[in-house]
């Protein structure tokens, strides 16, 4: 069983992290990963950072900013995670960020060098489905790489079982409309029918919720609907001028994870 | 494919040869989705075609003159026509697009408009359509660039819509972009983004090439009345995204005899570090959600272009006009910011017309073409310089 399905098969309620390579410091990236794991987090999702991210609120740009500035890029991040599996040797990883990066660098080196390092899949949210489908679904398997799906209030059912059958990880629900950091639906309501709605469909794959996941209380409520939830942009605050950036993870992970 | 449609219409998932295509995240797809799987429909809906002809003649002041440009002939010469963009209403070709676009959102049912800007005149443009039809409309729009184009923040207030500052990045057209397609990831059910110029993803650049197509249309039927033949030599137009390139370009890309020349900005020059010609300094890579040629680093970091006019100033290029630069259907020019100025000068003098600065950089272009006497050059005159007069006082001396 790979990384991913058995951190599924093992726990409910599962805690994703996101944070950006390359922030607060340049070398920060694996003792957050295991800081972050140490205290209770489930799966990592460590962000590529990009200079234009469409799809991020202001507190994970401006994370972007600062990790680009310190000097990161795809060499220097897969150089840093040749320690990743000595520093958390059983949990799920995914690298997520934007295309042209991954273009630039070449998709099938980037696929090759991801696995190498012990990734267990990607989140790259303006890959077209149709071009995942026909051009690189199959380069994934070779490498062994799973493919993360986002899922919107606005996505059509087909869309989501099309989702649904080509990953074989779990699917990412926003968790309204927005970006990262940013979403509450201005209907809690609605966003439960939404919730519900899709733990409905009898999906293959399990299900965690992000955007706007900032606290326990949000983590919990999103564990109703989901197997868990992803907290990204509320960890890049807390390490915001953190004198220690792996304590100050630890601690914001065991603030989420206290009975 | 029909090869006499090659160039102007992109594949069903959007692409110019290697270009285009719709690289959007889910959060964007529906949106995206509705508005490529409705666009075509509703363009050619007689109904919508009636009322788009009757704001364009009525309210754009169309059709725009063709003016032969008599001393400007003479000192370069060959036979130069200008498309008269600079007087439609609001002072620029931009309104073509903003016309149709509002049409279109209103028959898709939206109820709010974004849009972004550079130079400010596809903000005017929207926030005009906008009070005609009463819909609210927020412009986003780099903070540097709502210091230089000053003006046009106060037109767009004027006009009732709401100006947000964009204050990631260089703080100019490119973040605007950015911060226009947060919104609409925000907003997805009740919000028409009008782009305003022939990029984004798919069916962007396609919706836009079509409704600024008017350009070149026009100026068949003016060119057989003035000179006897539809076929001009040249068409030379300035490229940012391309928009007034897409449509002085349009009815004339399956003419092969017609020479086409989009004109970048160079800046400082091009190699000076500090430029934005594109189609010299690009790489192929993913920009608002088009594959096209684009400024970036090693790593696939999109960098800031330079340019002295706040519109020309974007880091990728149209995916029209990328495979028309890939396959060599265009010619590409780079004209720097001093070389520009002088042709506002020229124009100014030979013409009594004072362009708009971007459009200068195609003027520019003139003395590199080699045109013959009996040849007919069709600039197109896509903005007046009302907008750039702050720039043209402080530049005085490159104009006098």
């Amino acid at each position: 069983m790979n990384r991913i399905a058995q951190a599924f098969a093992s726990k409910q309620n599962l805690l994703n992290t996101y944070f950006t390579a390359g922030y607060p410091s340049l070398h920060d990236t694996i003792p957050l990963a295991k800081a972050l794991v140490e205290a209770g987090a489930d799966i990592l999702e460590i962000g590529m950072p990009f200079s234009d991210p469409l799809a991020d609120g202001p507190v994970i740009q401006g994370s972007s900013t600062v990790a680009l500035a310190n000097g990161m890029n795809l060499p220097v991040l897969f150089e840093q995670l040749k320690e990743l599996r000595t520093a958390v040797p059983t949990t799920p990883v995914l690298l997520m960020g934007y295309l042209n990066p991954v273009m630039q660098f070449g998709i099938e080196n980037f696929l090759k060098r991801a696995a190498e390092v012990g990734v267990d899949g990607l989140i790259l949210p303006d890959l077209p489905l149709d071009e995942y489908e026909e051009q690189y679904h199959a380069l994934f398997q070779q490498y062994g790489l799973k493919a993360v799906f986002l899922i919107t209030p606005q996505t059509s059912e087909e869309r989501i079982r099309r989702l649904d059958a080509l990953s074989d990880a779990f699917l990412y629900l926003v968790s309204g409309p927005g970006t990262t950091g940013g979403t509450t639906l201005p209907d809690a309501e609605a966003q439960q029918q939404y919730f519900e709605r899709i733990a409905g469909m009898n999906l293959k794959n399990p299900r965690l919720i992000g955007f706007g996941i900032a606290d326990k209380a949000g983590f919990d409520r999103a564990c109703q609907y989901a197997n868990g939830a992803i907290i990204g942009s509320a960890l890049i605050r807390a390490l915001d001028g953190a004198d220690d950036a792996p304590a100050a993870a630890a601690r914001f992970v065991r603030g989420i994870r206290q009975a | 494919m029909n090869p006499a449609t090659s160039y102007q219409q992109p594949s069903a998932r959007g692409y110019y040869g290697e270009f285009g295509g719709a690289f959007v995240p889910e959060m964007l797809y529906p949106n995206v989705e509705e508005l490529r799987t409705r666009y075509l429909d509703i363009l050619a809906d007689p109904t919508f075609q009636a009322e788009l002809n009757q704001l364009l003649r009525d309210y754009v002041g169309r059709p725009t003159p063709l003016f032969e440009a008599k001393r400007l002939s003479a000192k370069y010469g060959t036979r130069i026509f200008l498309k008269r963009e600079d007087l439609c209403h609001t002072g620029a070709h931009k309104i073509n697009n903003t016309v149709g676009q509002i049409l279109l959102a209103k028959r898709l049912g939206k109820k709010r408009i974004i849009a972004e800007t550079g130079a400010g005149q596809h903000g005017v443009a929207t926030a005009t359509v906008c009070a005609l039809m009463g819909l609210p409309c927020v412009v986003y729009m780099g903070a540097v660039d709502m210091e230089r184009q000053a003006p046009n923040v106060a037109r767009m207030r004027l006009l009732g819509a709401e100006v947000r500052r964009a204050e990631s990045g260089s703080q100019t057209l490119k973040d605007a972009t950015n911060e226009a397609i947060r919104d609409w990831i925000a907003n997805p059910v009740d919000t028409h983004y009008i782009i305003g110029s022939v990029v984004g993803p798919h069916p962007y650049p396609d919706l836009v090439a079509r409704l600024q197509a008017v350009i070149s249309e026009e100026m068949r039927k003016q060119l057989l009345e003035q000179t006897g033949t539809e076929l001009p030599d040249y068409v030379v137009a300035c490229v940012g995204g391309g928009s007034n390139a897409a449509g002085a370009f349009y009815h004339f890309l399956d003419e092969p005899s017609v020479r086409l020349i989009a004109v970048e900005a160079a800046g400082h020059g091009v190699d000076s570090g500090h430029s934005a010609a594109t189609s010299v300094l690009g790489k192929p890579g993913i920009i608002h959600g088009s594959r096209t040629l684009l400024m970036q680093d090693e790593h696939g970091q999109i960098t800031e272009p330079y340019s002295l006019s706040a519109g020309l100033d974007y880091p990728g290029i149209g995916p029209l006009h990328a495979h028309l630069g890939a396959s060599g259907r265009a010619e590409f020019v780079a004209i720097t910011d001093d070389e520009a100025l002088a042709a506002v000068a020229e124009l100014s003098r030979f013409e009594g017309i004072i362009p708009a600065l971007e459009t200068a950089h195609a003027l520019a272009a003139l003395g590199q073409l080699g045109a013959g006497p009996q040849e007919v050059v069709v600039v197109n005159l896509s903005g007046r310089g009302d907008k750039d007069l702050e720039t043209y006082l402080k530049n005085l001396d490159k104009l006098i």
